[in-house]
């Protein structure tokens, strides 16, 4: 018997086992959208008093299980007059359904491929058995967290139940995703299963089942001692203890969720259902709150600079399998082993073996921590091929340069490449400052150059910049797109000027930071102000994490064009040798790379002074950029700034903050402040063009 | 009478490159033979104007691969990025697996299976592993057997824990069974000794010889000779090897005589400093037939021409290179002096000096190998003129394939005086177990 709906098909095989398989139609993922959870109420109506032996949920996507709610209808509520009903609505919809899942009579089962997260999970949770797929591309989770809300369909009271109190906080409040294994030691699933066997685990867990006990059958939970945890008068321990961690990395101002769900967890965890009600309610506050819009914002900001990808990645595939770096230091180097762990046969070229037998030992330690089994990190080692005979720049379909910023030794490289690389060769440069017409000025075919600036480290950061020139042909612009997605990294599109975009809206912010400190504020200070603002990192542990010298080069390149006041501080230190962690005394103290903070009292001028002082110059710059079309558009630019800089996510980027703020209030504020600090506060043009015409 | 093999395609070398070869020391080296080899291969690729993917076989000789290394080409030919439908196999035997491995190849693109070939030798000396005796693996295989449960268990456990010995301690050293030759009962260097008696071949003649052997590799290796055939190796630990580790620069006669006998102790002359080093290294070649050389304009770097094996008593087994030359060079009607330049892989400085005296020995020639007078003296200053296996080291399954890659581009250096010449090399190795092997290869 087979009945078709719109998302799922219902299958009845011989054994009675029925399978509902979820396949949205137009799109590679499954969500839980509203029509995918009505189409399933009314087939577990409809299953609810059959025959069946078992109910097993599948997905007929390649690597996705069911990837979590359906973020797009988010904005339904906050469009809605009443958003705290039409949520709490939805909501309580979603966790009827998981509940008559829950409360059916025969064994289900979720069959989990790729991505199982959020609404997913929850819905896997449910069932009474999880079986994931034993593939790379499986990622278990609930990552709620990470868009400003907590699970709502029930999640937080079933993954307590499953895991206990530690390890299920663990898992929500951190927003993390597990590989199939970890999700199996974890107990949040049951077993993992190589492909070959994939489709007849359900029968064989069934025999199992028979064999065990006639009466019923035995699930996972957690173990007893766990439960000890949630007695009335250790909760509020536990949740004081969860609370502590977290506030030591956020402010709860800044993000509520992880902090409601432990207060619902305190309050309700001996009450199921009394939880089950709460934590809707808690969701359906949320979802309405800024922190929430914001972080929805920033994931479609994300989506934004992924689909530049996407349009041009299916044709140029076969295009782009070798790449050949030329420069092995820190950024070459890292560049090579992030793109060899990506999949890329990858050549290094330098001109010191001592450079090259570095960055072998790197990559060796990296993929070390990374991979951890050793067949894949021979794997990725036999990629990454050390060339000091520049002999991979015959064969490569991308160059990638990254030696010293100097203008000529580029133009060497590149003429060199010219000469002996295939002739659809794309040709990058990792220049964070040299303008790309510069670089190509002796080419015969600049359109061949495109920059593609990496930032410091590789491996953590999100953002890409790709710089293009007028010049820069449509081809080159795809290749480094379809580079970007093949590495996992964003790319931001910006025009080729000095300190592109990321670079030139943070030095401004770094270097009032250091104003402030030769003015003899405390640099733990302002750093304070900073993240009380709501910057993961204050602007001064920034500088030194850094590196002084690499501030102050990059400073006094942007000097020269535009209106910056490099302060003697800055010079001072690096003179001395101060250059920050990495020689164990910048602005702070480190030891062994721990920073040593001082504990001081300062209030001659208020937190807020700083900390606008220190954005003002931010905001200022980056309206800048976007009258200098840096960047093509506000969301772009919103987009950079938050995954190249680590801006205040919950904020939705400087542009959303100004709007928010209101561009005229902003504008006047900046005003204000140049009236009493000068010159550098002065609004810069583009707020002018920023009002609305009247 | 003049034999012409004009049936023979012409089967060319592209280009070959080589791994430094590293010297073993105490420890395990820091790479395995299949670690070597891709070193080697996708270094030699990179220059290659063709793809990993358009090679048709993969044939590499190695000796004592690693367990986890069965078919260890198959794994060298995935790990370079070739083709999962290209085949690859594992050749064997002993020290001239690198050269049986381009007679395979030689032969694959002669019968037409093949045009684009990759081949080579790989070896890891330095991991040759420990093995337990055959008494303490039956002990283990009981231990580990116990099933029964309870008292039982405890009881068994006790009992065969009883049965446990001192002398199933003493482990193999796989290294030196492979080293010695269980048919004739003596090791490499005792077959070295009987040459060295056979052809009165004293101490201070091989001293000599394995001096020259350093000094030549050294002034190899400061002018640059080898620079074209050496790829650097990096392992994990910050170090990279961009040379034979093997060569003692300021190595003398004194030092030299100052060796103990290693093989027969008391009255023995073979010493550690005239026999090959014990080391690590890979050697692989590009073969191509002649439609493939035209069709991605190869530069080749010279042409095969045949091959010769020939057996001979185990216990004279360092002799192999002076029954497996002769008749090659009379095949192709050639004297000699035809011959350009020569490698025979230096096993020991008692056996290259007995090959040359025994081809330069009237007697020698007429009875052991049939010819009517002695065929000559191989010139020293034409023979292995840039060090061997006493100063680089010899990692047997690889030798045979680095002398051939050697030979072509010491011919590659030549230079031409008129379009009809061509130069000439042979390479030899004598084999553990008592066979020769020549290669002969034009430019």
């Amino acid at each position: 018997m087979q009945t078709a709906y719109k998302n799922w098909s219902v299958e009845t095989d011989n054994k009675h086992i029925i399978t509902l398989t979820l396949n949205q139609p137009g799109t590679s993922i499954n969500v839980l959208s509203q029509s995918v959870l009505n189409e399933l109420q009314c087939i577990l109506a409809t299953v609810k008093n059959s025959k069946a032996c078992a109910l097993v949920f599948k997905s007929a996507k390649k690597h996705c299980f069911i990837a979590g709610a359906d973020i797009n209808e988010f904005s339904m509520f906050h469009n809605h007059p009443d958003p705290y009903k039409t949520a709490l609505q939805a909501i309580e919809h979603g966790q009827q359904v998981m509940n008559s899942i829950a409360e059916l009579p025969f064994p289900t089962f979720a069959l989990i491929n790729g991505f199982c997260l959020g609404g997913g999970m929850e819905l896997a949770l449910a069932c009474d058995y999880r079986i994931a797929l034993e593939h790379e591309k499986t990622r278990l989770g609930l990552p709620e967290i990470k868009l400003g809300i907590h699970p709502g369909f029930g999640g937080s009271v079933r993954a307590n139940r499953l895991l206990g109190v530690f390890a299920s906080m663990s898992l929500m409040l951190s927003g993390r995703t597990l590989s199939a294994r970890s999700a199996k030691k974890s107990g949040l699933i049951d077993d993992v299963i190589p492909q070959r066997h994939f489709n007849q685990s359900i029968s064989h867990y069934l025999d199992k089942i028979k064999l065990n006990n006639n009466s019923g059958w035995t699930k996972h939970q957690r173990p007893f001692y766990l439960s000890l945890l949630e007695m009335d008068f250790v909760r509020p321990v536990v949740a004081y203890i969860l609370a502590k961690n977290i506030k030591k990395r956020i402010h709860e101002a800044h993000y509520p969720a992880p902090f409601r769900l432990i207060n619902l967890w305190k309050k309700y965890a001996g009450n199921t259902d009394l939880m089950m009600r709460k934590e809707a309610e808690s969701v359906a506050l949320l979802i309405n709150t800024n922190t929430a819009k914001n972080l929805i914002r920033v994931f479609h900001l994300q989506e934004l600079l992924k689909s530049q990808s996407h349009e041009t990645a299916s044709d140029n595939n076969s295009r782009l399998q070798h790449i050949h770096i030329i420069g092995g230091g820190v950024m070459g180097g890292d560049i090579a082993i992030w793109c060899a762990y990506k999949g890329f046969r990858v050549t290094v070229h330098d001109r010191s073996h001592e450079v090259l037998a570095q960055l072998v030992q790197r990559a060796n330690i990296f993929l070390n921590n990374k991979l951890k089994n050793k067949r894949l990190i021979q794997a990725v080692l036999d990629r990454l091929i050390p060339d000091i005979k520049n002999q991979g720049i015959i064969k490569a379909q991308l160059i990638i340069e990254a030696i010293i910023e100097d203008v000529n030794s580029k133009q060497q490289v590149f003429i060199e490449a010219e000469e002996l690389a295939p002739p659809d060769c794309i040709f990058a440069t990792n220049t964070s400052s040299i303008p790309l017409d510069d670089i190509s000025y002796s080419l015969k075919q600049p359109e061949r150059l495109i920059g593609i600036h990496f930032f410091n480290p590789v491996s953590k950061m999100p953002l890409i910049e790709v710089v293009s020139s007028d010049k820069t042909s449509l081809k080159a612009k795809q290749i480094a797109n379809l580079l970007a997605t093949k590495i996992s990294k964003l790319p931001l599109p910006v025009t080729s000027t000095p300190g592109f975009l990321v670079n030139r809206v943070l030095m401004p912010y770094l270097l009032e930071s250091i104003v402030l400190y030769s003015e003899g504020i405390p640099a733990a200070y302002i750093d304070n102000a900073a993240k009380i603002f709501g910057m993961p990192m204050g602007p001064i542990e920034l500088a030194d994490k850094v590196g002084l010298d690499i501030c102050l080069s990059v400073a006094s390149y942007l000097a020269v064009s535009q209106n910056i006041k490099i302060p003697e501080i800055l010079k001072d230190k690096v003179k001395n040798n101060f250059l920050g962690i990495k020689s164990g005394q910048g602005f702070y103290q480190y030891k062994q790379g721990k920073i040593i903070k001082i504990k001081n009292n300062y209030s001659k001028l208020s937190l807020t002074q700083v900390s606008d002082r220190l954005m003002f110059r931010l905001f200022n710059e980056a309206v800048a950029c976007l009258d200098e079309r840096v960047v093509a558009n506000d969301d772009l630019l919103d987009a950079g700034i938050i995954f190249g800089t680590g801006f205040a996510p919950f904020l939705g980027g400087p542009m959303h903050y100004i709007k928010q703020k209101g561009i005229e209030e902003m504008d006047h504020a900046l005003a204000d402040l140049s009236k009493n600090y000068g010159e550098r506060f002065k609004p810069t043009l583009g707020w002018e063009h920023l009002m609305p015409e009247i | 009478m003049k034999h012409q093999h004009s049936f023979q395609d012409p089967v060319y070398v592209v280009d070959g490159l080589r791994t430094p070869q590293l010297k073993a020391t105490a420890n395990p080296g820091p790479f395995s033979a299949s670690d070597m080899a891709v070193f080697a291969a996708r270094q030699l690729l990179l220059k290659m104007p063709f793809s990993a993917h358009d090679i048709d076989e993969v044939i590499i000789g190695c000796v004592m691969p690693d367990a986890s290394e069965a078919n260890i080409a198959r794994q060298i030919a995935l790990r370079t990025g070739c083709s999962e439908q290209t085949p690859a196999w594992t050749v064997q035997r002993n020290c001239a697996s690198g050269l049986q491995a381009i007679d395979s190849g030689m032969n694959s693109i002669r019968t037409g299976r093949s045009e684009l070939v990759m081949v080579g030798g790989t070896e890891v000396m330095s991991r040759a592993p420990l093995l337990w005796n055959n008494a303490m693996r039956s002990w283990l295989s009981e231990w580990f057997g116990i099933r029964s449960k309870g008292l039982k268990r405890i009881q068994q456990y006790s009992a065969q824990a009883l049965r446990l010995r001192t002398q199933f301690f003493k482990p193999v050293f796989s290294l030196l069974k492979g080293l010695k030759d269980p048919i004739a009962g003596l090791s490499m260097g005792q077959t070295a000794e009987i040459l060295a008696s056979r052809f009165n071949i004293s101490r201070a003649e091989m001293d000599q010889y394995a001096l020259l052997s350093h000094q030549r590799l050294s002034q190899a290796i400061a002018d640059g000779l080898l620079e074209h055939e050496i790829t650097p190796v990096y392992d994990h630990n910050n170090h990279y090897f961009e040379h034979d580790t093997g060569v003692r620069k300021d190595s003398n006669l004194e030092q030299l005589a100052r060796l103990k006998p290693v093989f027969d102790r008391h009255y023995g002359a073979v010493t550690a400093g005239n026999s090959a080093q014990i080391s690590d290294g890979s050697s692989i070649l590009i073969l191509a037939s002649d439609s493939v050389v035209k069709k991605y304009h190869l530069p080749v770097l010279g042409k095969l021409i045949d091959c010769h094996w020939q057996g001979l008593a185990p216990e004279e087994m360092g002799l192999g290179p002076a029954y497996a030359i002769p008749p090659l060079l009379h095949k192709y009607n050639l004297k000699l002096s035809d011959i350009d330049y020569w490698e025979i892989n230096e096993a020991f400085s008692a056996q290259v000096l007995a090959c040359k005296k025994a081809l330069n020995d009237d007697e020698f020639c007429q009875q052991e190998l049939g010819l009517g007078k002695k065929l000559g003296d191989i010139p020293i200053q034409r023979l292995n003129v840039n060090g061997g296996g006493i100063s680089l080291g010899h990692p047997v399954g690889a030798s045979g394939s680095r002398i051939v890659l050697h030979l072509l581009k010491l011919l590659k250096q030549q230079t031409f005086h008129s379009s009809e010449q061509s130069f000439r090399g042979i390479a030899s190795l004598c084999i553990g177990g008592g066979q020769g092997g020549a290669i002969l290869i034009e430019k």
